[in-house]
């Protein structure tokens, strides 16, 4: 999988949650995502960087763009050692939500971006690994 | 990134110059609380145009600013939400329910004054 270009964001606070949409975008822009996709990913990055945030306090935001020889695309993963989730299941659904928060993160982010996988055990941590192709 | 905020007659005009921070979007939520009820204001604008991410937080803190103004018998409009923002946000499911917006400051205010003239 040939990687275009990489950047990771280290995030702590609420401050990296903006650096990681900004980073997101411009890679976004720089391999030719339309203005509405980048905005659509940033969108994405942002509430991913904000579960880290809110649920383990820290973790980091790979960005990475992609080219194979069906097209490009651009993947993020976000990553932390934090709690876990203790239903994939449930997190995925609309309206759930254990923080007291609008519960739409997970299915949102689903819904805006082409592909999305996630891996989380109890006590170890939670990886989201989400896709978008260029068109 | 401390929001300014402009009062002009009985109206507050809160115009978001870069993107906030979540701090940033609660130290708002505070500064305009504060001044309207300081000022006794009657309708406020927060004009997002320069927002190019509005998500969960952002979108949940602006609907919880409008209710406490609300209760205080003030209109909130918020203005400027970008088009492909507002894409996003629909996709999100984040729909501002409850929440007056308009294309532009000065169609907001225009809905301020109807609303303070009781036509809407």
């Amino acid at each position: 999988m040939p990687v275009l270009q990489e950047t990771v964001v280290a995030i702590r606070s609420d401050g990296d949650i903006v650096a990681a949409r900004q980073q997101g975008r411009s890679l976004a822009a720089a391999i030719g995502f339309t203005a509405t996709d980048a905005t659509l990913i940033a969108t994405a990055i942002s509430e991913l960087a904000r579960n880290i945030v809110m649920y383990a306090r820290q973790g980091e935001v790979i960005i990475r763009s992609v080219e194979i020889s069906n097209g490009k695309s651009i993947v993020i993963v976000a990553r932390d050692n934090g709690p876990g989730i203790r239903s994939v299941e449930d997190a995925l659904r609309d309206g759930y939500s254990t923080s007291g928060g609008l519960g739409l993160g997970l299915p949102g982010v689903k819904r805006l971006m082409d592909e999305f996988a996630i891996e989380s055990e109890l006590g170890q941590g939670t990886m989201v690994t989400i896709k978008k192709w260029l068109r | 990134m401390e929001v300014p905020i402009l009062k002009q007659g009985r109206f507050l005009i809160a115009t978001i110059q870069a993107a906030l921070s979540d701090a940033d979007l609660l130290q708002l939520r505070r500064a305009l609380i504060d001044k309207v009820i300081h000022f006794r204001s009657n309708g406020v604008i927060i004009d997002v145009t320069a927002l190019d991410v509005m998500d969960s937080f952002a979108t949940r803190t602006l609907r919880d600013i409008t209710n406490m103004i609300r209760l205080r018998g003030a209109g909130t409009v918020i203005v400027g939400i970008q088009p492909e923002v507002a894409f996003a946000m629909v996709q999100l499911g984040l729909t501002m329910e409850g929440v007056a917006t308009a294309l532009d400051l000065e169609e907001g205010l225009e809905h301020l004054q109807l609303r303070a003239t009781g036509k809407i």
